[in-house]
């Protein structure tokens, strides 16, 4: 239950930027998040209402897309997908392979509401 | 991880940066920022200031991680019988309640800051560098951060340390590493533990979990020892050992070949 102090993190993060662009609020904020960064996307979905709450980003939607998990192959070479606990080269069986994603935990777009243009008349 | 030169960007996750640059204008006047931080992006800042003070101090920190009762601090006891004459060891305990393990710690003469968490299951870089300000860290060598006991939630944060060590202790099942991919991934060693219950534990097959470790794409070693009987300490203390010194020539290079990276803000340490 480590998503609850992942999303503190996260709504800290929008918010330094939405002051950074001077926005009245934070509509949205888009994750990527591969299996292997041991970060649950449901959980994170179930704690982010805690996180935000009468904050900038209390009205945003979190939007967190699932990365695949590839493997290169130290051996051959070839590139194939792979599970959590199985990261052996799914073409030619060797285990010694190199994750080329899957962990990441990644804030990739934040959508600001922002500040109405002045009209000075 | 680094969040502003783009190594983020992997192969998996390139189509997520748009091609309109930083910023772009939405049609209904919303803004958007692309970001590509990493989620942990506060904890990963704290962690590389408290890399630092080891650093500059030659300090190998180690990060012990493992579910409740796999015998971290009986590990931390045994290797401090061991090394605790040759090398200046401190450690870090944490834990959601009670001073018990740091209490162990002490009782060895050794200095021991206990964190205690309260509910939080998992130890972060801010913690321990709070829990750095009670410590005097000249002339330690080794720091021992012997993290709460689960082997879910310690894997996602970065402390600031060198080395993951994760304990697998042989009651515990051998399929653990194929349960709990994401922690025994990111081991730089595995240590079966218990050793001397092997012999009646016959479900225990150690063969098996070093296959389960290494089906993670995990290079790193396995030892197989116990703390309590004294068996197979050998291999742990001289990859410790081995360990501290290839450290110490790392940060010594790094300190000829670059010039100090220091941070803008203070704290007052215990030194």
């Amino acid at each position: 239950m480590h998503e609850l102090s992942v999303c503190h993190s996260i709504v800290s993060q929008a918010i330094a930027i939405a002051k950074e662009h001077q926005a009245h609020s934070i509509a949205g904020i888009s994750l990527a998040i591969g299996p292997l960064s041991g970060v649950d996307i449901h959980l994170l979905r179930q704690a982010f209402p805690f996180a935000s709450v009468g904050t900038l980003a209390e009205d945003a939607t979190l939007d967190a897309e699932p990365l695949p998990i590839r493997v290169r192959c130290t051996q051959c070479n070839n590139e194939s997908d792979a599970t959590p606990n199985n990261l052996v080269c799914s073409v030619c069986g060797n285990w010694q392979t190199q994750v080329i994603s899957g962990d990441e935990m990644l804030i990739t777009r934040i959508e600001l509401e922002a500040p109405e243009e002045r009209n000075y008349v | 991880m680094c969040d502003t030169c783009g190594c983020n960007i992997t192969p998996g996750n390139q189509h997520l940066v748009s091609e309109g640059g930083k910023l772009e204008h939405t049609h209904d006047g919303k803004k958007t920022v692309d970001v590509m931080h990493d989620l942990l992006h506060e904890n990963d800042h704290q962690a590389t200031h408290n890399r630092e003070h080891f650093n500059t101090r030659g300090i190998l920190a180690i990060n012990l991680m493992s579910s409740p009762g796999s015998g971290k601090t009986s590990l931390l006891e045994a290797t401090i019988d061991a090394l605790g004459k040759e090398y200046k060891i401190a450690v870090v305990e944490g834990d959601l309640e009670t001073e018990n393990d740091a209490q162990r710690i002490r009782a060895k003469n050794i200095p021991a800051i206990q964190i205690t968490t309260g509910t939080a299951c998992h130890l972060d870089a801010h913690m321990v560098h709070d829990a750095l300000h009670d410590l005097d860290l000249d002339g330690i060598d080794i720091l021992f951060i012997e993290n709460v006991g689960n082997l879910v939630c310690p894997a996602s944060f970065d402390l600031g340390h060198h080395l993951n060590v994760t304990l697998l202790s042989c009651t515990e099942g051998d399929d653990k590493p194929a349960k709990y991919p994401v922690m025994f991934r990111a081991s730089d060693l595995m240590l079966i533990t218990k050793a001397d219950l092997l012999p009646v534990l016959d479900d225990f097959d150690t063969q098996r979990a070093e296959k389960y470790f290494r089906q993670l794409a995990n290079v790193s070693p396995v030892f197989t020892l116990s703390s309590r009987k004294q068996q197979g300490m050998d291999q742990w203390l001289n990859w410790l050992k081995y360990e501290l010194q290839k450290h110490r020539k790392q940060v010594t290079q790094n300190t000829h070949s670059h010039s100090h990276h220091s941070h803008s803000h203070h704290h007052h340490h215990a030194t």
